[in-house]
């Protein structure tokens, strides 16, 4: 049994200790150890995009990173983009759009979404599908999550391209 | 779905690295962007006692374009697929690296680690053998200087670095004046492992070539395609040269059967692909260094 590490990683904005075995990926300490578990595990092999979250800006797959590795990093989860009851202008859009059924693969599909708006203000649908191609939904058929992604980005340009 | 205990080093120096592979050798896994590994290690596919993590050597991440392009092992496939250096150098690269996964991927992914894993699907061992690239080793006993060729062999999953040897670096030697390309995969989902694959790089003299250089991955093992390159070099561009070479090039390719699809139709592919790729550097011919 290899020995704990401390590590402290900035999650949403607040730097959180977590002691882990180095063999634990990062979104299983995402969920177990920060409590976090708005972030989603499919596949846990980097197939599915479920457990897509930011890892210093930048959208990663946290089953494909230890949690080891993210000491010192900045991480975005879902459960960091709204601002306290106002709700991400890509949660608002999957909302109203009805981009999603069960909702298992959302916040990934949320993350995904507001990575390809932030490099690509006004994503033609088939930029969408190209780019959101790695997150896998089962239920809704992709139609409405495009839609959804296309009306976010219209309102995230308007507010000046937050991400 | 978890991984097995491992011990764990994140050096954050090569020479550290290097008294780490040196000390645990066999033993040891190296981390790279873990696109790969990680799931191997979460399927237990992989069970290195020891797992040597580099990502952060921040010495190893780099692109350097001067003469030769020259890539740290450890330079993300998103910088490398950005890079005005790169695509200037060889735009094949970047054509490569887009059809690499997804953005996720990409963000994490190394170049390094990407032709030391040496999956026979993956695209930039294949790239980088048609470009005649080279890659530096490092161990605590010195350097050498590995042909692409020589690295891989027919190996898949594998290559021919030592056990105690650290991959630092890729280095593509600068295309010849006019040189132009054409890449082109096959999957059933953009972003999944291509079933075939190619990626072709012509030289013309007018309109004869000059210089052919093809490699195809989605076989047994990334491999170049001599019997291709043999029926282009001399000839005229156009339909029957690439005829040829699209048939060469399924003679060449070391197709294999599996669930997505069967050794015959992955050998059609190839031969398609490679006309359609050569219609593609065929195309940008006059149109400056491509």
């Amino acid at each position: 049994m290899a020995e704990n590490m401390s590590v402290v990683i900035n999650v949403n904005g607040a730097g959180r200790a977590v002691s882990v075995e180095p063999r634990k990926t990062l979104a299983d300490a995402i969920r177990e150890d920060l409590g976090l578990t708005g972030t989603h595990l499919g596949c846990e092999h980097g197939v599915c995009g479920a457990c897509t979250i930011l890892l210093d800006g930048e959208v990663v797959r946290s089953c494909l990173m230890l949690a080891v590795q993210a000491d010192g990093a900045e991480i975005t989860t879902i459960e960091g983009i709204a601002d306290g009851d106002d709700l991400h202008p890509m949660q608002s859009a999957f909302s109203e759009y009805h981009g999603l059924q069960c909702g298992f693969c959302t916040p990934g599909m949320i993350l995904a979404g507001i990575d390809v708006v932030s490099r690509n203000p006004d994503p033609s649908p088939q930029e969408i599908r190209e780019e959101m191609g790695g997150n896998i939904c089962r239920c809704t058929g992709y139609q409405k999550i495009v839609e959804s992604v296309q009306a976010a980005a219209a309102v995230m340009s308007a507010e000046g391209g937050s991400a | 779905m978890k991984p097995a205990v491992f011990d764990y080093s994140a050096p954050e120096s090569i020479g550290e690295a290097l008294d780490l592979l040196a000390e645990h050798g066999s033993g040891a896994k190296v981390l790279a962007g873990g696109q790969s590994l990680v799931p191997m290690l979460n399927f237990r596919l992989a069970r290195p006692a020891h797992l040597i993590d580099v990502n952060g050597v921040g010495s190893l991440s780099y692109i350097s374009a001067n003469g030769s392009l020259r890539i740290g092992a450890m330079t993300r496939l998103t910088a490398v697929g950005e890079s005005g250096a790169v695509a200037g150098a060889h735009p094949v690269i970047p054509a490569a690296v887009a059809e690499i996964g997804h953005r996720a991927i990409r963000n994490r992914g190394t170049i390094g680690g990407s032709v030391a894993h040496n999956d026979p699907a993956a695209e930039l061992p294949a790239v980088l053998m048609a470009l005649d690239a080279e890659v530096t080793a490092r161990s605590t006993d010195g350097e050498r200087v590995i042909g692409m060729q020589d690295l891989i062999e027919d190996r898949l999953f594998d290559t021919t670095l030592g056990d105690t040897e650290l991959l630092t670096e890729i280095r593509i030697p600068a295309a010849a004046a006019g040189s132009t390309f054409g890449f082109r995969e096959f999957a059933r989902r953009h972003g999944d492992f291509a079933l075939a694959g190619v990626a072709a790089v012509i030289t013309t003299d007018g309109s004869t070539i000059t210089h052919a250089a093809l490699g195809a991955f989605g076989g047994t093992h990334a491999t170049r395609l001599p019997t291709a390159e043999a029926a282009l070099v001399g000839a005229e561009t156009g339909d029957a040269a690439f005829a040829a070479a699209g048939a060469g090039a399924a003679a060449d390719f070391p197709a294999t059967s599996d669930v997505h699809g069967t050794a015959e139709y992955r050998s059609h592919l190839i031969n398609v692909l490679t006309v359609r790729a050569l219609n593609d550097a065929s195309g940008q011919a006059g149109g400056g260094n491509g």
